[in-house]
């Protein structure tokens, strides 16, 4: 059935809501009709991705949209950018091309807050103030969040990308299709988790690893897990998620008895109830965080936590771990990147100005992975993030340990790389 | 190989000889600022793509792959055209938004598996719209 649109949608594609909406309706019916959507859908808000600078194109993109005078019409959050607002001198500039980044990163950024959307320059918007509800349709971009708004908030969002996201706030609509669509939600792969001891279940480290397990098992389908904590935290769910879309393409995972549509494991699978069950054994998981454990060196350079972007909980973890220990190593940078609000947050509880005393240095507005931040001659760094440890040895040429937060803070202290290679027992 | 009809995923016209690749690649990461493949794990790495109709199954990888796709089309490096056997929204994405800004109009098809079978590597072919008809024909 061809793309239906109702009176409005050919109004705004005619060019009656002006020529930004008119651009952005066209490529929203175009993309609904390549993916053979029957229809439009009301979307409430829209993450936008594209404000990470990687060429002239997004930029002639954004202002060709601004000097139409396109305005978002849904509230509309944004992805980090390529450069920090706030403490621009965290960003390197000593090449071209760290130049040219930094200017288009910076105009870039600028035509976003032209075209409308809220500063909030994080890649975790559910940790927001206000955050979709179960069965709302959203048009998200950013893997992490896409993956996140899917499976812990139960809101409907399908994998949008740059260009589509902007024109889906402007226009206020998405195609009808993919993770929209009840039949595209259900479970297709088990993973099984209840071999698991306690302790493997109560290391934090465990879930980045059970998304990157996840992600290379299920690829683009939706992966099920059984045997998880009931109570298992939001920060938890935002690990494995982040990694299961870096190492697949997940959009969308469940949790037996967490995660809103799987109260039973029968409900999660609907009519894919023969689907393959994997075992995850503690074997598995240290073999996983071997295979994401590229380091080889005994020094560390740089600790590297926040990806996605730290909550306030984790900055407290972070707090706990570090104030009143011993002093950071000589030579060891220590990043912890999060967003404008978390960081507000946490300062008025007084956590930020005892860990930057420390030497912690929060980057805000962007990360430590997509943009020129690790100083020149980095070698080594450690992560509690599966998505950092995944992208950063290509991305960057660093060698990574995907580490617990005690491992990072303890080697930092020593300046040497510290972890257990058979913590899972 | 006879004329065949495809199915228009972007509108265009083309002609040009055949770079037909083995396995997907994925623009983001995969297709470097000089219109070559750079990914070292494809098996036709250093194959330019530049005037060619680039033939492959399917799309693959970051959806910020339509940043590079309307960045080569803008430099004018970009394949003359792309045959899928299915639609992929990152690469059309990249062509929808390059032909919007830069009047630069790179038609997108897709075919059945038996004539993408069909295809081979280094012909010539001509790609014309007939509505959302495709006419891919020997040239």
């Amino acid at each position: 059935m061809p793309l239906s649109l109702d009176d409005d949608e050919r109004a705004m594609l005619a060019g009656e809501q002006g020529p930004a909406a008119a651009l952005s309706m066209r490529i929203i019916t175009e993309l609904g009709r390549i993916r053979g959507a029957e229809r439009l859908v009301d979307i409430d808000s829209v993450h936008i991705d594209g404000c990470i600078f990687y060429g002239q194109a997004g930029l002639d993109f954004a202002q060709r949209l601004v000097a139409l005078g396109g305005k978002v019409r849904v509230p509309t959050t944004v992805n980090v950018g390529s450069v920090d607002l706030i403490h621009p001198h965290l960003i390197l500039q000593n090449t071209d091309y760290e130049k040219w980044v930094a200017q288009g990163g910076r105009d870039l950024m600028q035509a976003y807050v032209d075209l409308g959307c809220r500063q909030t320059w994080t890649c975790a918007p559910y940790q927001l103030d206000s955050r979709p509800g179960v069965g709302r349709h959203i048009a998200w971009a950013e893997s992490n969040a896409i993956v996140f708004a899917n499976s812990v908030l139960g809101a409907r969002t399908d994998r949008y990308g740059d260009f589509v996201d902007i024109a889906a706030a402007i226009t206020g609509k998405a195609p009808c299709g993919g993770l929209h669509l009840d039949s595209e939600r259900h479970g297709d792969v088990v993973l099984d988790c209840s071999g698991l001891s306690a302790d493997a279940l109560a290391q934090d480290v465990t879930y980045p690893i059970l998304g990157y397990l996840s992600g290379a098992i299920a690829g683009t389908s939706n992966p099920v897990f059984v045997g998880l904590p009931a109570d298992v935290s939001e920060d938890r769910l935002k690990a494995v998620g982040a990694a299961a879309a870096s190492s697949g393409g997940v959009a969308l995972f469940h949790v037996v008895g967490r995660t809103p549509e799987a109260p039973t494991l029968e409900a999660a699978l609907g009519p894919n109830a023969g689907a393959p069950v994997h075992h995850i054994t503690a074997q598995r998981l240290n073999a996983a965080r071997q295979e994401l454990s590229t380091a080889r060196e005994e020094r560390l350079d740089a600790v590297s936590l926040g990806t996605p972007h730290a909550s306030v909980d984790e900055i407290a973890e972070a707090y706990d771990a570090i104030v009143g220990g011993p002093p950071l190593a000589e030579g060891v940078a220590f990043y912890i990147s999060t967003g404008r609000s978390v960081f507000a947050e946490a300062e008025r509880r007084g956590l930020i100005a005892p860990l930057e005393a420390w030497g912690v240095m929060f980057v805000l507005d962007t990360c430590t992975y997509v943009t020129s931040i690790l100083r020149p001659g980095t070698r080594t760094v450690m992560t509690n993030s599966g998505k950092w440890a995944h992208y950063a040895p290509g991305n960057m040429g660093v060698d990574v340990v995907l580490a617990t937060l005690e491992e990072c803070v303890q080697s930092a202290t020593t300046g040497r790389v510290t972890w257990d290679r058979d913590l899972f027992r | 190989m006879s004329a065949m009809t495809g199915w228009r995923v972007t509108s265009g016209n083309a002609e040009g000889p055949v770079l037909k690749l083995s396995e997907p690649v994925s623009f983001w990461g995969g297709i470097g600022p000089d219109g070559r493949i750079i990914d070292v794990h494809h098996p036709q790495h250093g194959a330019e793509v530049t005037g060619r109709i680039l033939v492959m199954r399917s799309g693959r990888g970051s959806s910020s792959g339509t940043y590079v796709l309307a960045e080569l089309l803008r430099l004018g490096i970009a394949p003359a055209g792309i045959i899928l056997t299915e639609p992929d929204g990152i690469i059309a994405t990249g062509a929808l938004v390059a032909a919007e800004l830069y009047d630069v109009h790179m038609p997108i098809v897709t075919v059945s598996e038996q004539d993408y079978a069909a295809i081979e590597d280094g012909v010539t072919l001509s790609i014309d719209m007939d509505g959302d008809d495709a006419i891919i024909a020997l040239g």
